[in-house]
């Protein structure tokens, strides 16, 4: 078949992006032709200032070189502009007569600068700063001249008045409103980035505008500049910075209906369905954006749409701004300027030269301006996206994530503070610089790049925190956060919701079943989507779905714990950590039979037999003679319990019972990720009862129940969920709550995460004020356990393979 | 190939059956210990059972597609060369694979030549 013409008109980062995520998506499907009308391959333009500030060169700022293009088979025409669309003959014109067909047009046009329609505004000397030849421009002007005035106090005239000022010139910021970055900043913040700018050398003219620029003697360039009120000073550079508007003069002369912006869908697509438009040129529900971060989950649509999958839409974005002025800490987001119906919340110390203002809204965080110490932007970022409600920590939001970083990077929690040398990522070894070479040098936007690339942050993720930071503050605005909707992998572009509420509404029972309605990218999957498949399918549909011991991670897969020489550790079960002199004996006995290398007592209250070889496991489990611990799995860990009013003069209930009963009860639970419960008979707690999924803490009148602690990466004390009276009480809303959990988390979630995500008083209503919800959750949760086997005793009921015991020997290679 | 040196140069490993779909056995070869694999199309592969990365058992890895994700850090290994999956580097070592009516065959030569 012949392949479709594709043509891109425009060779900039938001049109070759939606290039690369198609060639990901299907690299067959289109013959693809772009036309870019600047001589230079698809470059980094977020990195233009720091290369005009010194910091950095031209050629480490190109994403895509040329045999980049030849290797993906791109037709690449540079240096032409398209001056005709034909929509009606599907042909596209380039001035130098260059004629192309199309079966689809991609616009990536980008955006002009604004030009101030004043007199001399075209003399040599008066530039705009929007490419690699401006930049050149100011870099070769910066040698040989003095004085330079640059139009516009928004972030690109910033950051461009920076770049001269360090480049040796005497720079004046000309600001026609009344405050600096008036768009992105409040006027308390923005008079504290004056003063900063104003001790770095700047020189401003605010509530000022021009009225001529004025050629020297010999008429050739230009030498002062002239404003309103009779005001004139020397400039032999003159940038004008006062803004970009879409470029959509081709687009209108095709008779494309344009809004301040090729008006798009939300497929990105124009009023002609054959034409998209993605980038700065393009307006969506009534914006135009001009930041990184939405211009890729826009390519990242069109791109789905391009390649027939049809199933992504692009509804917007929150942008954030951070000023890439090496020195100034500034961010804003949202907005930051409030209104009615807002509340805000302050905090300024215009002498430290800090300022923080947080905007609210039906207890959401919408928008957040800050300078001086921008360390928890990412933190306020994640909280908008999310939309999270903050009532809970209000009191406390002011203050930040100040608990990131709680293990594993030396108790750094501000990326800005950390050397080079610092490490980042503990798990990985991946120190700052690391992090910062990769982001530079590979051109990196996304916090899922950054993982891949350099392994920070993509095992316990404890660090991501930090990694966002570092994105940020190397790549300022244009830094892209991660999506609010996040996919589950690359396999599929919809998030663990969608795919959950999939599987319920269409009664989807197998992995073939969701990846063929849900249009899978993959025949089967990858490593991060088929565990959680697996489990979505088998929690929704139990004794229905069939579970594929295939799609499990090892350990779930062998029913012991890998280790890093290949070998496995078993734990066998010991209910409520109470065990008997015959249980012992077997262990000891196993140890001997088996060489055990390391026996070692756990933190669950029972014991580890480490060092056992695969093939050995079914032998090992047979002999011990005891219910798999679980210890492996996504699942039901333990029920860890103090002595309780058995034996100890404190105790006020019996925990060890009550332990014992709910291990029981939950045994072969699978969950979203591990679960771990305590038992406490009395408030000293000697269960650490604190920090567990479920935490049960014993009182004279009955029990108190705790949801959602964590003692791993970040401790996280469990909340208070409500009070009961009998042991069939805890038992029925424990259950309960975890059956929630189990039904409504995203994989690989604890139950602290999913309570942050729904909030508690979600789970009261759910758990503790609807009885017949109550009753309802524990029900299912009964009838999915009902009859679970022991996968170490019934290995065809479990579906354990024991084929995977078995080592094929071959004894003798050679000649038979 | 001739069917007179065939049987000098291959030797019987198992029938494919006798893998899991989407799973792999391991072999105790002198080479080492060698993982084949077997995917959702029936296709066999050969590999050293040892991660480029830090000597992870890749036989007991998920497989997906052509490729195996490692069980200790989750590098990805193409099957078909044993090597790792960009933006990771390295290789292990892959074997040659014989299929003939559902009989899994490796090459004697390669599973005698040993392996670091």
């Amino acid at each position: 078949m012949k392949k479709q013409k594709l043509v891109m008109i425009g060779n900039g980062m938001a049109g070759v992006r939606t290039i690369e995520e198609l060639l990901k998506l299907d690299p067959e499907l289109y013959d693809i032709t772009i036309f870019g009308a600047e001589p230079h391959p698809n470059y980094n333009r977020i990195l233009l200032s720091p290369v005009l500030a010194g910091e950095q060169t031209l050629e480490q700022i190109v994403l895509n070189d040329l045999d980049w293009y030849k290797s993906n088979g791109i037709h690449l025409h540079l240096g032409k502009t398209i001056t005709k669309i034909d929509r009606k003959e599907r042909t596209v014109i380039a001035d130098d007569g260059t004629v192309e067909s199309y079966d689809r047009l991609l616009l990536a046009t980008g955006s002009l600068p604004f030009i101030l329609p004043v007199p001399g505004n075209d003399l040599p000397g008066v530039i705009a700063y929007r490419d690699i030849k401006d930049t050149n421009e100011m870099i070769d002007v910066a040698t040989r001249y003095k004085n330079a005035v640059v139009i516009g106090g928004g972030l690109l005239g910033l950051e461009a008045a920076n770049g001269l000022a360090l480049r040796g010139m005497s720079v004046t910021v000309v600001h026609l409103a009344e405050w600096l970055m008036e768009r992105q900043l409040d006027k308390t913040a923005a008079d504290l980035l004056q003063k900063s700018l104003e001790e770095k050398g700047l020189k401003f003219l605010l509530k000022t505008s021009t009225e001529a620029i004025t050629p020297n003697a010999a008429g050739d360039r230009v030498s002062h500049i002239r404003f309103k009120g009779g005001l004139e000073i020397p400039a032999d550079l003159v940038v004008m910075a006062a803004g970009i508007k879409p470029n959509t003069a081709l687009a209108e002369s095709a008779g494309l209906h344009c809004s301040r912006g090729i008006v798009v869908n939300d497929t990105l697509q124009t009023f002609d369905p054959r034409v998209y438009a993605v980038g700065e040129c393009a307006s969506h529900r009534g914006t135009a954006y001009g930041l990184v971060a939405p211009l890729f989950e826009q390519a990242k649509v069109c791109a789905n749409h391009l390649a027939e999958y049809g199933i992504g839409r692009y509804e917007g974005s929150v942008t954030s701004t951070k000023l890439k002025v090496t020195g100034v800490d500034l961010f804003s987001a949202g907005n930051f300027m409030g209104g009615e119906g807002t509340e805000e919340i302050t905090l300024a110390d215009p002498i430290g030269g800090v300022y923080k203002k947080l905007v609210l809204k039906d207890d959401r965080l919408i928008g957040a301006c800050m300078f001086g110490d921008t360390a928890d932007s990412t933190w306020y970022f994640k909280l908008m996206r999310d939309e999270q409600s903050v009532a809970e920590i209000r009191d406390t939001l002011m203050f930040g994530e100040s608990n990131i970083g709680d293990v594993g990077h030396q108790g750094h929690n501000k990326a800005a503070g950390m050397t080079d040398a610092d490490e980042i990522c503990g798990c990985n070894g991946v120190t700052k610089g690391t992090i910062v070479k990769a982001i530079r040098e590979q051109g990196l936007f996304t916090l899922d790049e950054v993982k891949k690339c350099t392994k920070a942050s993509s095992s316990c993720g404890s660090c991501t925190g930090l990694v966002e930071q570092v994105l940020m503050n190397v790549l300022g605005t244009d830094y892209s956060a991660t999506p609010r909707k996040k996919s589950i992998c690359g396999c599929s572009d919809l998030s663990h919701d969608e795919i959950r509420q999939a599987i319920r509404s269409g009664h989807l029972i197998s992995q073939e079943q969701v990846r063929t309605e849900l249009n899978w990218r993959t025949p089967n999957g990858c490593a991060t989507c088929r565990p959680a498949l697996n489990y979505y399918l088998i929690s929704t549909w139990p004794h229905e779905a069939k579970d594929d011991p295939q799609s499990r991670f090892i350990n779930e897969r062998a029913h012991a714990n890998i280790q890093k020489d290949g070998t496995y550790s078993v734990i066998p079960r010991m209910f409520g950590g109470l065990t008997t002199p015959a249980e012992l004996r077997r262990i000891a006995d196993v140890a001997e039979k088996y060489q055990v290398p390391t026996v070692k007592v756990t933190g669950g209250q029972r014991i580890d037999l480490l060092g056992i070889k695969k093939d050995d496991l079914p032998a090992v489990w047979k002999e011990l003679d005891m219910p798999s611990g679980h210890a492996y799995g996504k699942s039901i860990r333990t029920v860890k319990t103090c002595v309780g009013d058995e034996h100890c003069r404190f105790g006020t209930q019996s925990s060890m019972k009550m332990g014992v009963e709910l291990e029981r009860m939950l045994f072969g639970m699978y969950a979203p990720h591990k679960v771990k419960l305590a038992v406490s008979g009395c408030p000293r707690n000697c269960a650490e009862a604190g920090i567990k999924d479920v935490g049960i803490i014993g009182v004279e009148s009955g029990w108190e129940l705790y949801i959602g602690g964590n003692g791993g990466i970040k401790t996280e004390v469990a909340e208070f969920l409500c009070k009961v009276k009998t042991d069939e009480e805890v038992r029925e809303y424990s259950g309960a709550f975890l059956q929630l959990y189990r039904e409504e988390a995203w994989y690989l979630d604890r139950t602290v995460h999913y309570l942050a995500r729904v909030g508690m008083e979600y789970i009261k209503q759910k758990v503790v004020e609807d009885a017949e919800s109550r009753k309802a959750l524990y029900e299912r949760l009964l009838f999915d356990l009902k009859d679970a086997p022991d996968p170490w005793k019934e290995f065809e009921r479990a579906g354990v393979d024991i084929r995977q015991f078995k080592t094929i020997p071959i004894v003798e290679v050679g000649n038979v | 190939m001739s069917n007179t040196t065939q049987l000098d140069q291959w030797q019987k490993i198992t029938t494919v059956d006798e893998i899991p779909v989407l799973g792999s056995r391991v072999i105790q070869a002198p080479a080492g210990q060698i993982a084949i694999f077997r995917n959702s199309e029936d296709e066999v592969f050969a590999v050293l059972d040892k991660c480029p990365h830090k000597g992870g058992p890749l036989s007991q890895g998920i497989v997906h597609g052509k490729s195996v994700t490692c069980p200790l850090h989750s590098w990805n290994i193409d099957l078909s060369t044993g090597c790792a999956v960009a933006p990771d580097e390295g290789c292990a070592k892959s074997f040659a694979v014989k299929v003939e009516s559902s009989v899994v065959w490796l090459s004697r030569e390669e599973l005698q030549t040993t392996h670091g």
